[in-house]
């Protein structure tokens, strides 16, 4: 199986039924099924051949979603592109996967697409989305989306691609502060979804909402999985106006609602009497752990379902979930390893170890992605040889430790990565760009504990230029970062701690912080 | 402290222009535009603009408020403070003699 049949076979299945509520529209199967075909005529036509990278660029959106198809209908690979990067890094990757086409939304502020053309010179194609009748952008190499609606056939293109290609690039912060593309082929994608679909026990009835972006593996498996079933996917572009989630939850009979720890927070502030949401079978929490506090809360307040603490990263998609009868009993545990996959934790040495020895969680089965896109060593380091020849497994990077009957509890991670909202941030991204501004000496970007954000971002900034304020390193964040990614804190310093080799003790900022707030 | 209509959308756009772009100045756009398509404001920004609203505007938002309708541009949030304003005045009408801080300094 390959992941456009998950499409393409429930278009057969159910042609009439609504796959896809986004924006105001309700999208059939079948509609999604032809449109995909379209797209996928004009990007082959265009020159995109098996095995080439098409990026996405947009919000969650139904023309992402064809896009997404049609990438691999087309025989290539999707790459979603988080819709707030911003222009050096978007070039960047675009450069580094050598994308063929790039499907991007018009709209899109601080992004000129023009120039992309230039920058990016293996892109062979882009395909506009959105664009106002005013200011149409005219290049040869530009298509519109709304036009090869309109003008491509509609018949489905010949099976090119086998499972053991690659379905999709999805790019995540490494500790060096270069994005890496995690490599998932067709067998992966098949495998980790049809495994989380078991344990979720989801059925056609099924309607997901998901408010979580398309570039995210959690939100990009909403899509996936639930055109797998066959169920309903209403998607939404972002969690801003809760109010607005709720209702839709309403209208739209949800059941299944996959949440990140910020999203829970914000909703268990809320009076939610006033809505019903009775419709809700299963919650899904991942991305950073819940707090087991709002763990036990989330379980009163939606006591009719069933909440399901989980634990993953993008290497290896989902590692762990917690049966949700377990959890009363162990709030604070994301449970055991996902049906069809094995993990263990290990010492420094390689030793196995036993209930309350914390070390690092190894992950063993199908779901372990194929390495970083064209990253040798990284993809070494994480993802070793396994037990069999020829098998791989992946080495999180996450401290774990284990209760006597076998259930995992996160500890914290081996790097400096910080997770905001659920996003992972590399603070050497974020100071590499502070550094970018005149006068800035040193930085050290570290995360500090929030009720809401899990990790708020701080950045701690040695300047010799006295006139730099707060306000300008914000602004030249917010110029050059995705959102997640802008310090929420801006600390100007006289000097930083260094460590033995010279380097900044960004260890020793965080020890600080959590010792002030301790007092 | 006195508010009148005209001044709301001002007031909305420096807030913005301050505490979510942080000085910059260089974007341009209108009352019209919704705030999350032009990446104006983003999924925190929306909480962030209620905290504003509430010191500003001395109003309270109700979860229930928290829609693009409300929320999603510079018109539709000034409507909304207008309309939240207006109430207000009835409500708080009965005792207009009093200083509105005082009115609030009790428990």
């Amino acid at each position: 199986m390959l992941v456009h049949d998950f499409l393409i076979n429930s278009a057969a299945r159910l042609p009439d039924k609504v796959a896809l509520v986004c924006d105001g529209h309700r999208m059939t199967y079948r509609d999604l099924d032809l449109m995909t075909n379209r797209l996928a005529r004009a990007l082959v036509e265009h020159g995109v051949g098996r095995g080439d990278r098409v990026a996405i660029f947009m919000p969650n959106s139904v023309e992402a979603v064809v896009g997404i198809f049609a990438a691999l209908k087309a025989g290539g690979v999707f790459v979603v592109i988080n819709h707030t990067t911003k222009q050096d890094k978007l070039t960047a990757i675009l450069n580094n996967c050598r994308a063929a086409a790039l499907i991007a939304d018009a709209q899109i502020r601080d992004v000129h697409l023009s120039a992309l053309l230039h920058d990016a010179p293996s892109l062979k194609v882009g395909v506009l989305c959105n664009q106002g009748a005013a200011a149409r952008i005219t290049h040869p190499r530009f298509i519109d989306f709304d036009a090869v609606q309109a003008q491509y056939d509609a018949a489905p293109l010949p099976r090119v691609t086998i499972d053991l290609d690659l379905a999709c690039l999805i790019y995540t912060s490494g500790s060096t502060g270069e994005p890496k593309g995690v490599m998932s082929d067709h067998s992966n994608v098949v495998f980790a979804s049809e495994s989380i679909i078991t344990y979720v026990q989801n059925v056609e009835d099924d309607v997901v909402i998901n408010m979580l972006p398309l570039s995210f593996d959690y939100g990009l498996y909403q899509l996936l999985m639930t055109f797998r079933f066959g169920g309903r996917l209403v998607l939404e572009r972002s969690f801003a106006y809760p109010a607005a989630i709720l209702r839709r939850i309403e209208e739209e009979r949800v059941t299944g609602f996959p949440g990140v720890p910020t999203i829970y927070a914000l909703l268990l502030q809320m009076d939610l009497s006033r809505y019903d949401l009775s419709s809700i079978r299963y919650l899904t929490n991942t991305a950073a752990a819940l707090p087991p506090s709002h763990v036990l809360e989330l379980r009163r307040t939606f006591h009719w379902a069933r909440l399901y603490s989980m634990y993953g990263l993008t290497e290896t998609k989902r590692t762990l979930y917690l049966p949700p009868e377990e959890v009363e009993r162990r709030p604070g545990s994301v449970g055991i390893a996902i049906p069809g996959t094995e993990v263990w934790i290990e010492d420094e040495q390689g030793n196995r170890l036993g209930p309350g020895e914390a070390g690092e969680l190894v992950v063993r089965g199908r779901h372990v992605m194929r390495g970083y896109w064209e990253a040798p060593e990284a993809t070494a380091q994480r993802f070793r040889p396994g037990p069999l020849p020829g098998e791989r497994v992946c080495y999180t990077g996450d401290l774990f430790r284990m209760d006597a009957d076998g259930f995992l509890y996160f500890v914290g991670r081996k790097d400096d990565i910080i997770k905001s909202r659920g996003e992972k941030v590399a603070p050497k991204e974020v100071e590499n760009v502070i550094y970018e501004l005149p006068g800035v000496v040193a930085v050290a970007v570290v995360g500090v504990p929030d009720p809401i954000l899990g990790q708020a971002i701080k950045a701690f900034v040695v300047a010799k230029n006295a006139d730099l304020t707060e306000m300008q390193v914000l602004a030249h964040c917010r110029s050059r970062l995705e959102d997640f990614m802008v310090p929420r804190y801006v600390e100007f310093r006289d000097e930083l701690p260094v460590n033995t080799s010279g380097k900044i003790a960004r260890r020793e900022l965080t020890q600080a912080l959590n010792a002030d707030r301790s007092t | 402290m006195q508010v009148t209509a005209l001044d709301i959308p001002a007031q909305i756009r420096t807030y913005i222009t301050h505490n979510l772009l942080f000085g910059d100045e260089s974007l341009i756009y209108s009352d019209e535009d919704s705030f999350l398509e032009r990446g104006i404001v983003d999924s925190l920004g929306v909480i962030e603009l209620v905290t504003f609203l509430e010191a500003q505007f001395g109003i309270s938002v109700a979860d229930h408020e928290l829609i693009p309708e409300n929320f999603d541009s510079v018109k539709n949030l000034a409507e909304y403070v207008a309309r939240k304003l207006e109430t207000a005045t009835l409500v708080e009408a009965p005792r207009s003699s009093f200083d509105l801080g005082e009115a609030y300094a009790g428990p």
